[in-house]
């Protein structure tokens, strides 16, 4: 036993240096992907209770229950079919007003559902893991959503799962406008599920309560155009330089289950296998952004909200 | 003991994988900073009953499982379950004749050590945290502690077997 002491320094040296290079390179991705693989079976027993749950569930819906809900879903079909009437009308609209631009397309991005199969135990950090990973084409910094809206990006990829740091994570910053007038800004997770925070915006800025958050696309990481949040409060202090405002997400983080990961339209298109974060975007839609400034800018501040 | 026994360790290896599956379980939002710290707790217990065969080094790789599992920087289970569990292996004869609650509160100390070495990793990699959140999984597991070594000393007794 004398050796103990011996033993546990030297674990205790190993560790520390793990944590060193873990946090400021990404030298051991490798290591990690490898050990992921190794626990991917645990990952799926933990799952296994609530898809059986779901399987259940499933399974013993009345016929009453499933008849009700094939209604509802035959109306919500009939109403979507509609407004994808004029999506591909405006889509083509909007794919020959940026070609006018100059601009790349960006509607058209490709899709494909994951589901998350287990959440980071501590409170302060908002990751999931899902269960698509570099086999599936997964992507650091990939994008992800779910029907509703923005949900998060992915952070670290391994074989057959991914981690993905969700918008209210503190750690986690997106480029977001104002889908009323394209005011852009960048909301900030804050460790509550049911908030962001813009904390960059001055008094004056147009920006009110209800306003509808979207992704702004700039930053190269997301996609433009998808819902982020909804505007729940706007605090206007005239003794401080930037108004206190609060939006909350559109999803519902907390309970969300499958999402769906975004490869965008460029992405999907240069055969997506492997790949970086896509930084070549952020140039081509400068133009665009530069078009909207001085209509954001002529905006004069109004001062019918509280 | 004069006539030769084989110790099974594979029902340890069990208990282990058990505690891992059981700290990525989803839980519901609000009973997740009471989630009992399983590895830690397992740790423990074999610790002061064999620790000769379990040591440093399952608790090493035991967090390492536990950093990739939870997606925490590699390493940061691995040191604190390293740290925590030199004490009762260093100190097992000891601890091991302390009456239950004495040795409830050794546990108790045992894993706010544990707990604040994530903390202060946490702390020092820049992931925000508070340190009274980090006081309901130490609680959570004290409490636990008296059924869980009821249940491996059960354990204990299939372990070895006569040749």
């Amino acid at each position: 036993m004398r050796s103990l002491g011996a033993r546990t320094l030297a674990l205790l040296l190993l560790s520390l240096v793990s944590l060193v290079v873990d946090h400021r390179e990404n030298h051991l991705d490798a290591v990690r992907r490898t050990i992921g693989t190794a626990i991917y079976p645990l990952q799926v027993i933990v799952a296994l209770p609530a898809e059986a749950l779901g399987w259940a569930r499933e399974t013993g819906v009345s016929r009453a229950d499933l008849q009700r809900e094939n209604n509802r879903l035959k109306a919500e079909r009939l109403a979507i079919r509609a407004k994808l009437q004029q999506m591909t009308a405006l889509e083509s609209e909007n794919a020959r007003l940026r070609l006018m631009l100059q601009t790349t397309t960006r509607v058209g991005d490709r899709v494909r559902v994951g589901e998350i199969m287990a959440v980071n135990a501590n409170p302060y950090r908002h990751d999931i893991v899902i269960d698509k990973g570099r086999q599936h084409g997964a992507y650091e910094g990939q994008a992800i959503i779910d029907a509703t809206g923005v949900v998060g990006q992915i952070i670290k990829v391994g074989s057959f799962t991914s981690e993905a740091m969700l918008i209210s994570d503190p750690d986690h910053a997106l480029p977001v406008e104002v889908n009323r007038n394209g005011l852009r800004s960048i909301a900030v997770g804050t460790g509550d599920y049911d908030r962001l925070d813009l904390p960059y915006l001055p008094n004056n800025a147009d920006i009110r309560q209800g306003d509808l958050l979207v992704t702004s696309g700039l930053g190269g990481a997301f996609p433009a155009g998808y819902p982020v949040a909804e505007v729940s409060a706007v605090t206007r202090n005239p003794t401080e330089s930037f108004a206190t405002i609060r939006a909350k997400p559109i999803t519902a983080l907390n309970q969300v289950r499958e999402v769906l990961l975004i490869w965008p339209a460029e992405k999907a298109a240069e055969t997506v296998a492997e790949g970086d974060t896509g930084a070549p975007e952020s140039a081509a839609r400068e133009p665009d952004s530069a078009a909207r400034e001085p209509e954001a800018a002529a905006r004069e501040p109004e001062a019918d909200d509280e | 003991m004069s006539e030769p026994v084989v110790l099974r360790r594979w029902p340890v290896y069990l208990c282990l994988v058990a505690a891992l599956v059981l700290s990525i379980m989803p839980l519901p939002t609000a009973a997740e900073p009471f989630r009992p710290d399983w590895v830690a707790l397992t740790l423990i217990y074999w610790a002061l009953a064999l620790p000769r065969t379990f040591g440093v080094l399952t608790a090493w790789v035991s967090g390492l499982l536990l950093d990739v599992s939870q997606g925490t920087l590699l390493g940061q289970h691995a040191l604190a379950l390293t740290a925590m569990a030199y004490f009762p292996l260093r100190f097992h004869l000891r601890l091991r004749v302390f009456p239950i609650w004495q040795l409830s509160a050794t546990v108790f100390a045992l894993l706010t050590l544990y707990q604040f070495i994530l903390f202060w990793i946490n702390g020092t990699a820049g992931v925000a945290s508070e340190l009274i959140d980090y006081w309901g999984s130490v609680i959570t597991s004290t409490l636990l502690w008296p059924p869980l070594m009821l249940f491996f000393n059960g354990v204990r007794q299939q372990l070895t077997v006569a040749r």
